[in-house]
């Protein structure tokens, strides 16, 4: 196994893609010869030329609508919006056009597209370039919804995203970026819609995404020197959703808590919280407890970014607080 | 704004065959009866939802259409029969859809405002007004890359042309030199409001194309030859890897905007010139005029009328769709499952 960077395998996913199928083709504003703001398509432009990555102007509407027509009559566009805050500029392209095609149809057109996108704090960029919208993303049927954790998962969920016949926002961690990890040699593929357990204890159920899912992973090391087992879960994929995996994992312990980075109302722990409660009622222990961003734009100081953004320490707190320690 | 049929020097209409002639009046003709159609089913109750009809601009959908390859991609808007019908659905196929019934195009399932029909090279009709004008630019750049030679065609109204998907559109379409052909229907109003009193140019769509490296292009959209001739033109330019065109093409709706909108707002002298320029009028004249026999085009209208009124009682006595039908077809597995 080769150790690769998060950003390293979002290329590697993609230079894998390419090369197995021609009809791959990359896009976005600086994608190509820059190889990505966030360095996250270094290389390609060099090894797949400028036919198959190409570098767009600053106009979303221009990619997200190209990607659609490109998906509709035959190739496999994977088109990247620099920042997920931007997805509001061409919104339209992801609720109304790109999710809903294929149903309005009949079934006669479907987008087999990829739109990878920077998302999340932690670099201090403020308000609109820091945002988690993944529950944006989640709200509109016809749109599959992935943020993964790892560098093996950068590269084998998008790699999924990819092959996948449907259309997937994909979305790419800034304050992953650099971690680094075991990515499996040749070729790597992890299906979508399946959560990740990551490890098992009998005391509390911790549900995570993205870059909250090694701050939960953190916070259960610190659970477990004070005696308290969580079972850590990756949720990795919004939509298609692992359901099953998150009951059987709820109803272990009894105790769930989510841990999301999207402000509070309408985040994507909301919808968890809903399904265990209606489903297994009967093996909750206490209520749901929601670890979240508060209802507040994102601030810029470093200072007040990290007061918001769910810590380690936060999540101890109040895995201990739910659970009456 | 008057017509100025002296903008496009489409000299060559008057060298057209005779048989793509008789071609542009039959899908005309298709077109107007059909659309009268599609009103008087609103009025017996039969359409539901709402209906932007395109009576008064057949003319662009038939010169294009016959100007088209069957490979080629249409992309509409909400007003999009005409376009629809032009490249070859069938008249049930739509008037099932307007009236919610399985037989209809996509079976009740996307409406009068999306009409679809891939099997046509009818890529979708587009009810977020510009929201196509990319995606066309993406459906030709795919050919583009394909190899296939294959030409988009995206029609829009004079309202799109103040939006910013029209700009983004043509400007990545100009700089990636895309085989696709953005065509105005300037039919002088978007929906109550006069083009003219909301933009900062003459010609919404043609005084833009300068900015995109593009010549200027404005031709009369009432007269289906110079349309033919124009598209014909443009298809090939875009064909032979000249890159995209713009043409505006000036025409006018004789009906509302949409089936609520009795279109009040509209100068009555206006009106008047402009159903004197009547389309399919002017055109059944000049064929006349250059010698095509009147039994010929009674026939083509006879015709017409009869296979439109075996269509509307086929849609009427189609069942309405199923309704598990409604939970279909959200993902390429033909399901719509979120979760396990």
């Amino acid at each position: 196994m080769a150790q690769l960077s998060y950003r390293d395998a979002v290329a590697a996913g993609i230079a894998q893609e390419m090369r197995r199928d021609e009809r791959v083709v990359l896009f976005g504003e600086d994608t190509a010869a820059a190889g990505g703001v966030f360095k996250t398509t270094v290389g390609l432009f060099e090894e797949f030329g400028p036919r198959r990555v190409k570098d767009t102007p600053i106009s979303e509407l221009a990619i997200l609508g190209a990607a659609m027509g490109a998906a509709m009559t035959g190739l496999r566009p994977v088109a990247e919006i620099m920042f997920s805050d931007f997805l509001a500029c061409c919104w339209d392209y992801v609720a109304n056009e790109i999710a809903k095609t294929r149903y309005m149809s009949d079934g006669q057109i479907t987008l087999p597209l990829v739109i990878r996108t920077a998302n999340g704090a932690g670099s201090r960029f403020g308000a609109q370039h820091s945002q988690s919208v993944e529950n944006w993303a989640m709200a509109i049927p016809g749109i599959k919804v992935v943020a993964p954790s790892s560098p093996a998962d950068a590269k084998g969920l998008l790699a999924s995203a990819i092959r996948d016949p449907d259309p997937v926002l994909f979305f790419e961690h800034k304050s992953l970026l650099a971690n680094k990890g075991e990515v499996p040699d040749g070729e790597h593929v992890e299906p979508l819609g399946k959560a990740r357990v990551l490890r098992t204890g009998a005391d509390a159920t911790i549900i995570a995404l993205a870059a909250m899912v090694p701050r939960a992973e953190k916070a259960a090391d610190a659970l477990a020197a004070e005696g308290i087992k969580a079972t850590v879960i990756d949720v990795r994929s919004l939509v298609p959703l692992d359901a099953k995996t998150i009951l059987v994992e709820s109803a272990r312990t009894g105790r769930v808590f989510t841990v999301e980075e999207n402000p509070r109302l309408c985040g994507w722990g909301a919808e968890i919280a809903s399904i265990v409660q209606e489903e297994i009622f009967s093996s909750l222990k206490g209520p749901i407890i929601r670890i979240t961003t508060p209802h507040v734009p994102l601030p810029s100081a470093d200072q007040l970014e990290d007061a918001v953004i769910p810590t380690v320490a936060r999540i101890v707190a109040e895995v201990k607080r739910g659970l009456g320690r | 704004m008057s017509v100025t049929r002296q903008a496009h020097p489409a000299q060559g209409a008057a060298e057209l065959p005779e048989a793509t002639r008789l071609r542009l009046f039959q899908l005309q003709v298709e077109i107007r009866h059909t659309e009268k159609r599609a009103y008087d089913l609103f009025l017996q109750n039969l359409v539901k939802g709402t209906s932007h009809l395109a009576l008064g601009q057949e003319a662009v959908a038939a010169g294009f259409a016959a100007a088209m390859n069957k490979d080629d991609y249409t992309f509409c808007t909400y007003r999009g029969h005409h376009h629809t019908l032009a490249r070859g659905a069938s008249m049930q196929a739509v008037l099932g859809e307007l009236m919610g019934r399985q037989c209809g195009l996509m079976k009740g399932k996307g409406g009068s405002m999306h009409l679809t029909s891939v099997a046509h090279g009818v890529m979708g009709s587009y009810a977020i007004v510009g929201a196509h004008l990319p995606i066309a630019a993406g459906a030709a750049w795919s050919a583009q890359y394909r190899g296939t030679k294959q030409v988009a065609v995206a029609f829009f109204g004079d309202g799109a042309t103040n939006i910013g998907a029209f700009h983004e559109a043509l400007n990545l379409a100009a700089v990636w030199k895309l085989p696709v052909i953005f065509c105005c229907e300037n039919n002088m109003y978007m929906e109550y409001t006069p083009i003219s009193a909301v933009t900062a140019v003459k010609h919404p769509a043609a005084d833009r194309a300068g900015s995109y490296g593009l010549p200027r292009q404005v031709i009369d959209g009432n007269d289906a030859d110079i349309v033919y001739s124009t598209a014909r033109d443009a298809i090939a330019k875009a064909r032979s890897g000249g890159g995209p065109s713009l043409i505006e093409c000036l025409t006018y709706r004789h009906s509302g905007h949409s089936r609520a909108d009795p279109a009040k707002y509209r100068p009555k002298e206006e009106l008047e010139e402009w159903m004197k320029r009547d389309p399919v009028a002017l055109y059944r004249g000049r064929l006349l005029a250059a010698g095509i026999a009147e039994a010929a085009l009674a026939k083509i209208e006879a015709e017409s009328m009869a296979r439109l009124d075996q269509a509307t009682e086929a849609a009427k006595a189609s069942p309405t769709p199923a309704l598990e039908s409604a939970m279909t077809d959200v993902w390429a597995d033909g399901g719509n499952a979120w979760r396990n």
